[in-house]
């Protein structure tokens, strides 16, 4: 029974973060300024961590941990790095 | 799904629903995101599922794999306190480099009212 209740809510789990993937991507292709499309892609490094983290949850394995991880540090030094590059021009001064 | 035979139910039910409630909230700030009218209304709404949502599903994930392994797993205290740390910092930045490129362009109106 526990096994029926847990498969079912990662489903609609994994149903909903792909959901908010898509939204966010949506963003990012059709923001209208270079701002909105950045804030796009942190939405969707975001939504794309959560997601490893029920896939972890899902086959029962710590991997999916360190992908999560990676995921979470590469979103946040690629959107610094793209905000900066838009407030001065460059991304290292 | 083998695995999760060995849960009892009660960890499978409040895994499960603090799964459904986090997503729950991402999907909702993803909505935000497509919805609201200008860009510094929408930088708002991604930071529900950034910190309320991630906050559940990471402490679903820490009790799920806790109970199965039977001694406390807490790895994932890493991934929320990284999330909690740079989300501040990188909304902060693309706001100012939003506010910058707005000046640059006369567009900017400031929040009180004043143009």
């Amino acid at each position: 029974m526990s096994a029926q209740v847990l498969h079912w809510s990662l489903t609609v789990s994994q149903l909903f973060l792909t959901l908010a993937m898509a939204c966010a991507a949506f963003r990012m292709l059709r923001g209208p300024r270079a701002q909105d499309r950045v804030l796009g892609l942190d939405t969707l490094y975001g939504n794309a961590m959560l997601l490893m983290l029920t896939f972890g949850i899902r086959t029962g394995s710590t991997f999916y941990f360190g992908a999560a991880l990676v995921i979470a540090l590469l979103g946040f030094v690629s959107t610094v790095a793209i905000a900066k590059f838009l407030l001065r021009g460059e991304v290292i001064e | 799904m083998i695995i999760a035979e060995e849960l009892p139910a009660w960890a499978a039910l409040l895994v499960a629903l603090l799964l459904l409630f986090g997503t729950g909230l991402s999907l909702t700030g993803a909505l935000g995101l497509l919805r609201l009218g200008n860009f510094y209304q929408r930088v708002h709404a991604p930071t529900l599922g950034a910190t309320l949502g991630a906050g559940c599903v990471l402490l679903a994930s820490m009790i799920f794999f806790s109970i199965l392994q039977t001694r406390p797993i807490v790895h994932e205290v890493l991934i929320a306190v990284f999330v909690t740390v740079t989300t501040p910092v990188t909304l902060m930045v693309l706001v100012r480099a939003a506010a910058h490129r707005d000046r640059s362009e006369g567009t900017f109106k400031e929040p009180g009212g004043r143009s």
